[in-house]
């Protein structure tokens, strides 16, 4: 129909000139879906990354570390609202998009899926999976969805604070006892390969990868920004005085870049597939929150109609 | 470098030199341009102390209920009053110790900075916190509501009288606490509100909850008049539907209270978790 | 488990302290006016002070075109964690 074929050259147009698409505009089915997983997926990592950290509010060791770590949570909560938002612009609506997160239908960053079990891993997931997360999220900043482009800017702003934050309490905590740098490093040895999975499976087993990069909804291989992570933080690992676990790793000068041991793509595919150690109990507390809310929810509804009708 | 290689440098162009600092609401410091010292024969070491407890206690309280509030954004919304209250708890427990420095405790490590001295190594009996305060709401949105709707009804009380004070140090964090407690009365009253007059279900679940809060009332007025209080929380019960819950007040033990260092059983667990890692690293820098 | 209708959703537009109009900032979902201007004030400005705030139901908007683009709030001048902490990072830390 050449209605929709003028519509569709508008809409490859306007992608292949970096511009924006925006709610009201035309866009191909299977580009609206993808945008409404990507982005729903990424609110709902937000939502159950507030998880492993909560974990350690209550037991923060100062009051200051509990001030920053509520915050940083808090902030989590307000991303997964504006990606939620982003999302809802594209025609689904929250409730419905809740359901699927609790059923399982749709899923989020498997790193959410390992327990955090000592304080060193809150400056460790600042430090290694904020900056995963980072290197995944600027490039989204200018994906081509202008909703999720725009919400990507504000995120990334205050997560690069995050990463700051977990950084710091690393290097306060490496220049202090024994105990503290002993916990730094064992925190370091469980999430340095799990971060590294943060940026999915190899190109080669990627077959999404071509099409979301012509639709300008991914704008580098998942290989491209595994490097890229890896080249950042062995750097920033040396200064800390963390050893990271890797016996491969070394830099390669040909390259210009480090060379690194394989990952575990068995254990990452058990991990997403739902047999990691902590899935079960992250969607089960989600579930839980929803469900023990609901009677909350339908008050205020039931409020707000008795307001409208008097 | 390029753009991508720092999130920070790519989109914080706008903010120069600001690379260091974590965002703040306004970077306005409470204490700016505050005389420090303390005036001779004005000692507010005890108020102080006690309205940082309560603080203190009621925002561990509140982070609890991070993951598990019933909307997402009543997670802000619940993280923030337990940030406000946090960041006033440490403000209040520096100058406690500031004009009265036998509060701290002696089982700190020197290195310890006073507002954490105070809230890691000090014992049960030395914590002067209401037991209001330190109640296990068991994420009980309506036990979260009744304890949060009194407290903030009456703290904004209090902090008004505070902002009084012949130390400069309280009035000024009294005066912001003011402006913060105002959005935390809204927040909680608006709640027992829309709970009260919902369904029947969330009526019902409201005045049990306030009937249980009910009886760790009176011990809010142990020093302070309670006429303003009664007037608001009244107003508020009669848009909510609820009534008056007619209970007398909780015992304390031969009549001592949270006031007096003798809490709830609840106490010892909140702290037991609250000092954990800290006592288990005391001589640790965080 | 049943699937509750859930809270209508409100556009959120927001004028900060040097700001000459209200520009859209986003959308959040609330039971009543009021819970959508708290909620706002939490979840787009981390209750900075002086700013103004309007919150209107998304059904309430008609909208002239498909061309329409949502203002774009970038929280220049604006602060929004909760309390100002200075982070002594070594200048020699990379990438950071």
């Amino acid at each position: 129909m050449t209605a929709t074929t003028d519509l569709e050259a508008d809409f490859e147009a306007t992608v292949a000139a970096d511009k924006r698409i925006e709610p009201r505009d035309w866009m191909p089915e299977g580009y609206r879906k993808t945008m409404i997983r990507q982005i729903s997926q990424h609110a709902h990592s937000e939502i159950i990354g507030m998880q492993p950290e909560g974990n350690w509010i209550s037991r923060a060791p100062s009051l200051r570390r509990k001030a920053i770590l509520l915050a940083k949570v808090q902030d989590e909560a307000g991303h997964g609202l504006y990606l939620y938002s982003a999302a809802e612009t594209l025609g689904v609506d929250r409730a419905d998009l809740t359901m699927r997160l609790i059923t399982g239908a749709q899923k989020y960053s498997s790193i959410f899926n390992y327990p955090t079990l000592t304080f060193a891993d809150v400056g460790v997931i600042g430090w290694l999976v904020d900056g995963a997360a980072i290197c995944n999220q600027v490039p989204l900043c200018r994906s081509s969805y202008g909703p999720y482009a725009r919400a990507m800017v504000r995120i990334c702003k205050e997560e690069s604070f995050h990463q700051r934050q977990g950084y710091e309490l690393l290097l306060t905590m490496m220049r202090g006892t024994a105990a503290q740098r002993e916990m730094v490093q064992d925190a370091t040895n469980r999430f340095w390969w799990p971060s590294l999975m943060m940026f999915g499976p190899p190109d080669t087993d990627s077959p999404n990868t071509a099409q979301s990069m012509r639709w300008r909804v991914k704008r580098h291989t998942n290989d491209e920004l595994r490097q890229r992570f890896v080249d950042m933080t062995v750097p920033q690992a040396e200064m800390l005085g963390v050893t990271l676990p890797d016996p491969d790793l070394r830099w390669n000068a040909e390259r210009g870049a480090y060379d690194f041991g394989d990952v575990d793509w068995a254990e990452f595919k058990r991990v997403v597939g739902g047999d990691g150690p902590c899935n079960e109990q992250r969607i089960a507390n989600r579930r839980r929150a929803h469900e023990r809310g609901a009677w909350v929810r339908e008050a205020a509804t039931a409020h707000a109609a008795k307001g409208n009708s008097r | 470098m390029n753009e991508d290689d720092n999130a920070y440098e790519s989109l914080a162009a706008a903010h120069g030199g600001e690379e260091r600092w974590a965002f703040g609401t306004g970077f306005d410091d409470p204490l700016a341009g505050v005389e420090q010292a303390v005036p001779p024969g004005v000692d507010e070491s005890v108020r102080c102390l006690k309205l940082g407890d309560d603080a203190l206690v009621l925002s561990q309280r509140l982070a609890a209920w991070c993951g598990n509030a019933p909307e997402l954004e009543d997670e802000m919304a619940l993280a923030n009053i337990a940030l406000d209250l946090l960041g006033q708890a440490r403000l209040l427990l520096t100058r406690a110790v500031t004009i009265e420095p036998a509060l701290r405790p002696a089982a700190a490590p020197p290195s310890v900075p006073a507002e954490d001295a105070m809230a890691y190594f000090r014992d049960e009996r030395c914590w002067r916190n209401v037991r209001l305060a330190e109640l296990d709401d068991h994420l009980d949105f309506a036990a979260c509501v009744a304890r949060l709707a009194v407290l903030t009804i009456w703290r904004l009380g209090v902090l008004g009288t505070a902002t009084a004070s012949q130390d400069p140090v309280l009035a000024a964090i009294a005066a912001k606490a003011v402006i913060e407690g105002t959005y935390h009365r809204e927040y909680a009253t608006g709640w027992l509100i829309r709970l009260g007059d919902g369904t029947a279900e969330s009526h019902d679940r409201m005045q049990r909850a306030l009937d249980a809060a009910w009886p760790y009332v009176d011990e809010l007025f142990a020093d302070g008049d309670r006429k303003e209080f009664d007037a608001v929380l009244d107003a508020v019960l009669d848009a909510a539907t609820l009534h008056r819950p007619g209970r007398t007040a909780r015992a304390g033990v031969a009549g001592a209270t949270g006031r007096d260092g003798v809490h709830t059983e609840a106490m010892g667990y909140l702290l037991a978790e609250l000092q954990s890692v800290a006592r288990a690293h005391p001589d640790a820098t965080w | 488990m049943t699937v509750d209708a859930g809270w209508p959703l409100y556009e959120v537009f927001v004028r900060s302290k040097r700001g000459l109009n209200h520009v859209h900032v986003g959308s959040l979902h609330a039971a009543d006016e009021q819970m959508a201007l708290l909620n706002g004030r939490d979840l787009y400005t981390r209750r900075n002070e002086g700013v103004s705030i309007w919150v209107v139901r998304s059904d309430a908007i008609t909208a002239s075109s498909p061309d329409e683009k949502d203002s774009f709030f970038a929280p220049s001048g604006d602060k929004v964690y909760r309390h100002p902490t200075f982070y002594t990072i070594p200048d020699d830390v990379p990438h950071m």
